[in-house]
């Protein structure tokens, strides 16, 4: 289920622009090829702040659930294998999604973009190339779910309902979100605040110049938010396997 | 010794569940483990796979200990504990394939296991789909898939027909006597396990009431005098006030504690002396579920 959700998020939400554009284009056929390709990604942009960790907070459920639901924790911990590669291996699947969902992400965005520009010529898509620039931005979003990502895990693996995980991902979505909003000095320090962050600084920092007529817009990828982000994940990583460790399988 | 352990003693809260357990398990046997539900059971079994953790006590398996030696000791068991653990969005084959990658086994071994429990024709079905008697063969199979030389069995045979009850009993018997494995099997059916073990542990209250050998646990029982006759009440003031120790009036039946043949005589003379009919009189030995009853009741 974890697998085909990154696969089919973003399918669904690419696709849903993709048709967007190619119905009801608006005088998109006006603009030139940077801008349009910044109104394409603008929709994905805005609703990554919040679908990012709702997505993650449903993947790390979904990789634990399959043994809370087998009841099969108590069999994996009887095997020959050693409780750091259960719990690793567990964990570095987790990632794996949500890099696989990211990397679509970017494919679909790039593919479905020169696709109308070959459907619906008029939309000149073929003007600019943002491939570098996207796959920065979607590298950033990476790093920046990675603490998200743990926390989800570790409590994804500690209870088996689904409501525990996901209550206290939403609660603390919102409370990040609107930490951003309000520009809360120190919001850097909440993980869930770190995609909206993340973009938001994309606005505000993407330095643009100009080489040959054509902006280049960069991506400062190592912001607060990441570090935050980085230190958060390996912290709560290691925490969880402790906690694994020591935990009775009951 | 198989499996040795030391005053093993757990608890959950403030209920303790295993109280100072020492079992012997030897090389070779199938040791059924006994009590009613909820003795301690399945926690020790757990404390023997290393799922709990025991807070005093020690537990060597293979003569080796297990909290420094886990996963060199889990290489060699197989296990089936409470309901099998299965995925049911995966088919019965697919379930075991999963395993076998897991432990690097050849796939060849999950045709045998398929085979061997029986669950060939069913393979390819969702093991969600599988009766509770299919997914506790399959989760016998995935016990075996390994080749274990212990196999430690939670209730086997729960949810199983008579017929499947009797093909995991052969099935156990076949892999002690051609094969050399020992067997743990827990259980809270004395019947069930007098079939097959060779050796008996009867835990109650978290406390191991007996352990031994078969024979040794009906030895335990001693011999009765039953008696069958016209009046049983009477009768049995008449023994009590002549300084026989009665023991149980069921149905116009006696039963008093077994002395002798002499004793046997004299009791019948008594008897009819008195008036009273006896139909019939003899030597008889408790069965072995009376004599679970009365160790797991008087403890």
């Amino acid at each position: 289920m974890g697998f085909w959700s990154s696969v089919v998020f973003p399918l669904l939400i690419v696709g849903m622009i993709f048709i967007g554009f190619l119905t009801s284009p608006g005088n998109a056929a006006k603009l030139p090829g940077v801008a349009l390709w910044m109104i394409y990604i603008l929709p994905i942009s805005a609703i990554m702040n919040f679908l990012l960790p709702m997505y993650i907070i449903f993947t790390s459920y979904s990789v634990n659930a399959i043994e809370h639901k087998a009841d099969t924790w108590k069999t994996l911990f009887t095997l020959p294998i050693s409780k750091w590669a259960v719990y690793s291996a567990k964990y570095a699947f987790n990632v794996f999604l949500v890099l696989l969902c990211l990397i679509l992400f970017y494919l679909f965005i790039i593919g479905s973009g020169n696709l109308l520009g070959v459907l619906k010529p008029d939309l000149k898509f073929y003007d600019y190339h943002i491939e570098g620039y996207l796959a920065k931005v979607f590298a950033k979003l990476f790093l920046v779910s990675l603490g998200i990502t743990s926390l989800q895990f570790l409590m994804s693996l500690l209870w088996s309902d689904f409501l525990k995980p996901m209550g206290i991902g939403f609660v603390c979505t919102i409370a990040g979100l609107i930490s951003v909003g309000v520009n809360w000095q120190y919001n850097y320090y909440i993980p869930y605040a770190h995609p909206a962050l993340a973009m938001t600084g994309l606005r505000n920092n993407g330095k643009s110049a100009h080489s040959q007529g054509m902006p280049q817009f960069t991506v400062d990828m190592f912001t607060k938010e990441v570090y935050v982000s980085l230190i958060v994940a390996a912290a709560v990583f290691i925490l969880g396997f402790l906690i694994v460790q020591k935990k009775s399988v009951k | 010794m198989v499996i040795r352990t030391d005053r093993l003693s757990f608890h959950f809260g403030d209920q303790q569940v295993v109280k100072a357990v020492s079992l012997e398990v030897p090389q070779g046997s199938i040791y059924g483990f006994l009590g009613p539900n909820g003795a301690g059971k399945t926690t020790t079994i757990k404390l023997l796979l290393n799922l709990l953790h025991a807070e005093n006590g020690t537990i060597q398996i293979f003569d080796k200990d297990l909290q420094t030696n886990r996963i060199e000791i889990l290489s060699q068991i197989g296990s089936l504990i409470e309901q099998p653990a299965i995925y049911g969005h995966l088919t019965g084959k697919e379930n075991l394939c999963n395993r076998a990658l897991l432990l690097q086994v050849p796939a060849e071994r999950v045709d045998e296991m398929l085979e061997l429990v029986r669950l060939k024709a069913a393979a390819n079905k969702k093991a969600s789909q599988y009766s509770l008697g299919m997914k506790q063969r399959l989760g016998i199979a995935l016990a075996l898939l390994s080749d274990p030389k212990l196999i430690i069995l939670d209730e086997p045979t729960n949810g199983l027909d008579p017929n499947g009850i009797i093909e995991v009993r052969q099935l156990l018997l076949r892999l002690v006597k051609e094969q050399g494995k020992t067997v743990f099997v827990s259980s809270h059916l004395l019947a069930e396990i007098e079939r097959m073990a060779t050796h008996v542990g009867i835990i109650n209250h978290g406390d191991l009431v007996f352990q031994g050998t078969i024979e040794e646990l009906s030895g335990l029982s001693k011999p009765l005098v039953q008696i069958e006759l016209d009046n049983g009440v009477d009768a049995a003031n008449l023994l009590n006030r002549s300084g026989y120790t009665v023991g149980e009036v069921r149905d116009n039946i006696i039963f008093l504690p077994y002395i002798s043949k002499e004793d046997t005589g004299k009791l019948n003379a008594l008897l009819n002396q008195n008036n009273y009919m006896v139909y019939s009189i003899g030597k008889v030995q408790k069965d072995l579920e009376n004599l679970f009853l009365d160790i797991t009741q008087n403890t």
